[in-house]
């Protein structure tokens, strides 16, 4: 783990082990800031919450939440339930597997987006549904998706260069 | 200076309501209109969302659903002083969609500023707790009895009996552990509550504690909620200044703190003894019962688990008393119901009505048909592990019996429409991939059961031994319902039966 990774995680536990049932915040504390929660972390979560290493192993890999792999650079969470499907959600997969050669759970080559699965988003009405970078967003057809891409700047491979300004830009 | 409201609720997001609301600030600061924006819950009218509202002497007038682009042109036609425009609806509470509703829990909601204490206290809050506060706690439990209120979260078991038996429970320390994992497809009242008026949900469980004699509080929200999660953790701490919460609760000396804890994407996680689990860190394996929750449960405390629904409805009852909700509803299930359009519908949203209606009336006269303009051919009532119900079934009443009666569950009150063009023999495929996604594994039937449903239905539909094949998914179907600790393995046939006993023909192509 890098010296940074390894003081968000210290950190996170040191400022959380206090509370009743305390690895689950400090999991999201640690992917919060880092994106994924790096495996290494397991160790210093066993020890200081007094844990067997195989305890948190178990807790990181049952929740579909938590990641052990940085994400690409933006993240996109596709309702995959039943109101989403029923309002086409599937043509909305479909266009981001023509588009950018991913499918649920895998990121673009350029590690630009990465696409997640999610299981409704209590916006059902407005289906279908996704979450673009934490956002919400609905009533989502095949052009909104595009333009909503297009707005955090993820445009269509080979097209280089993201725009969205993060620092260390997109690789 | 004009009162404007545009409403913060995420479904209002979802569609731009945060750009509307910039742009009407942003107009209005350069043609130098006074203008105060509201950012209130969302009336549930979802279609029409962003609708924004405009203070008159006519009433709050309704304008949606309104885009940025929109914004100029309201200006230009005097919206401010509730002026014609196309997207003009008159005022929203003359709204058939509305005005047809018996609004009993979502009184506030999408009427106020969901973190206004002032507001929320001079629109009936308060009151219920202020009664219970003057009440023995015995005295409390017997009127939520007398309500007839029934769990919110699916199963529908009697809330007063279970805050009996809590009550009943001696312990040094007993929790109340609000299910706001709400995972349903379909489904968004608890949401829609969460982010329209937290501060009921906190008033039902403060109620809750005080009633069964529990000094915490916690509430665990699924991590798929990030709006309700800020609105959430706003109210938290400005009902702890106001001491609404807290170490003395309005002053009474008694103690009563609410802690926010966060899923991690588990459906299984509502079912309560895995959200328990989750709640104290672990992995959210079910736990076989007895013994029940209410005697051993958060940290082997006496807990009540109640559904967000359940517990926001218990402030009404205190202030008007258990009897004038059950006045409400007919037979065994008492009051109202939020139920929720959703999916392939024209007029999607929340319509809070007392239990009896059926679903045809809900379907049509408020729901007004497809979203696509074409014939509504299923409906899954009670999200993922409930039934998929064809047009015949849908004059059946909806209370919990009847409806039970007729193969359906109504659950969390979800409706999740579709069209002619769905594919059943998809639905019941997916209804088996997402039990075998979601499964905590601890059983046989769910774990493997599901997965090689997916393999059978495969087999079926690509017409290899396609009647061997159906006896064999209704052979898994019936393991799978008998076999299971919980409802996720024990339910997950009702979709995929009713898909096939409903539209065999979708099973017999290929
Ligand atoms: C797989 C599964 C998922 C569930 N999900 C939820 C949920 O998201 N929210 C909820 O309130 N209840 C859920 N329940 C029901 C709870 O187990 C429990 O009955 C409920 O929280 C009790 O509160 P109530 O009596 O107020 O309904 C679920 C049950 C099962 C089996
Ligand atoms: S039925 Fe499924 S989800 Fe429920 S306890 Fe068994 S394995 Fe876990
Ligand atoms: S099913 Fe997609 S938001 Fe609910």
């Amino acid at each position: 783990m890098a010296p940074a990774q390894r003081e968000i995680v210290d950190r996170a536990i040191a400022r959380l082990r206090d509370l009743p049932g305390a690895l689950l915040p400090i999991l999201h504390e640690i992917q919060d800031q880092l994106g994924f929660v790096p495996p290494a972390a397991t160790d210093l979560l066993a020890q200081g919450l007094n844990l067997s290493q195989a305890e948190v192993h178990g807790v990181i890999t049952f929740y579909h939440d938590f990641r052990s792999a940085p994400p690409g650079h933006h993240v996109l969470k596709l309702c995959r339930a039943e109101a989403c499907q029923a309002m086409g959600s599937e043509r909305l997969e479909a266009h981001l597997r023509e588009r950018f050669g991913i499918g649920i759970h895998e990121t673009s080559a350029d590690g630009r987006l990465t696409l997640e699965p999610v299981y409704c988003l209590g916006n059902c009405a407005l289906s279908p549904s996704l979450l673009l970078d934490g956002e919400l967003h609905g009533r989502v057809n095949e052009r909104r998706l595009d333009a909503l891409l297009d707005g955090v700047g993820v445009k269509s491979p080979p097209r280089s260069g993201c725009g969205c300004g993060k620092q260390g830009g997109c690789s | 200076m004009t009162v404007v409201y545009v409403p913060r609720d995420s479904a209002a997001l979802s569609v731009g309501a945060n750009a509307v609301a910039e742009a009407i600030a942003r107009i209005a600061a350069e043609t130098k209109v006074q203008v105060q924006i509201v950012r209130n819950g969302s009336r549930g009218m979802l279609w029409l969302e962003p609708l924004v509202e405009v203070e008159t002497a006519q009433g709050r007038i309704a304008y949606g659903p309104v885009t940025e682009q929109d914004v100029e042109g309201l200006f230009a036609a005097g919206f401010l002083q509730g002026g014609a425009h196309a997207l003009r609806h008159g005022p929203v509470e003359s709204i058939p969609y509305w005005q047809k509703q018996t609004r009993l829990t979502f009184a506030r909601v999408g009427v106020t500023d969901p973190l206004s204490t002032a507001d929320n206290e001079a629109n009936g809050g308060l009151v219920g707790l202020k009664k219970a506060l003057a009440m023995q706690p015995a005295a409390i439990v017997e009127e939520v009895v007398l309500s007839g209120l029934r769990g919110r979260g699916g199963a529908g078991f009697p809330a007063g009996i279970k805050w009996r038996t809590v009550l009943g429970a001696p312990a040094e320390q007993k929790y109340i552990a609000c299910n706001a994992d709400e995972g349903d497809s379909g489904t968004f009242s608890d949401r829609m509550v969460m982010e329209g008026d937290p501060y009921m949900l906190l008033e039902g469980m403060v109620i809750a504690g005080l009633a069964v004699g529990a000094t915490e509080g916690y509430i665990y929200l699924r991590s798929e909620y990030p709006d309700a999660r800020v609105v959430l953790t706003a109210a938290i701490a400005r009902a702890r200044a106001a001491g609404w919460i807290g170490d003395s609760v309005l002053g009474s000396g008694r103690k009563f703190a609410v802690h926010l804890r966060i899923g991690a994407g588990a459906y299984l996680c509502g079912e309560e003894t895995a959200m328990l689990e989750s709640l104290e860190g672990k992995r959210g394996m079910v736990r076989p019962k007895p013994p029940l929750p209410a005697i051993s449960g958060l940290w082997g405390k006496p807990t009540v688990i109640n559904n967000v629904m359940t517990l926001a409805s218990v402030p009404w009852i205190l202030q008007h008393g258990g009897a004038a909700y059950a006045a409400h509803g007919v037979g065994r299930s008492k009051g109202t119901l939020p139920f929720q359009l959703a999916g392939n519908v024209k007029h999607g949203g929340l319509v809070e009505v007392p239990f009896g209606l059926t679903l045809r009336e809900l379907l049509y006269d408020f729901g007004g048909g497809t979203a696509s303009g074409r014939p509504i051919r299923a409906v899954q009532v009670g999200g993922p592990l409930g039934a998929y119900l064809p047009a015949s079934r849908f004059d059946v009443p909806l209370d919990y019996e009847a409806f039970a009666a007729a193969g359906g569950m109504i659950g969390h009150g979800g409706l999740v429409v579709f069209d002619d063009t769905v594919d059943m023999s998809r639905m019941a495929r997916y209804a088996m991939e997402f039990c075998a996604i979601e499964s905590c594994g601890k059983c046989t039937p769910c774990r493997i059961g599901s997965t090689r449903g997916v393999e059978v239905i495969d087999k079926i539909t690509a017409g290899t031994q396609r009647d061997q094949q159906v006896v064999l998914l209704r052979d898994l179907c019936d393991t799978m319902a008998n076999a299971s600790l919980c409802a996720m393995g024990g339910l997950t046939p009702m979709p995929v039966l009713s898909a096939l006993n409903h539209f065999p023909e979708d099973f017999a192509r290929s």
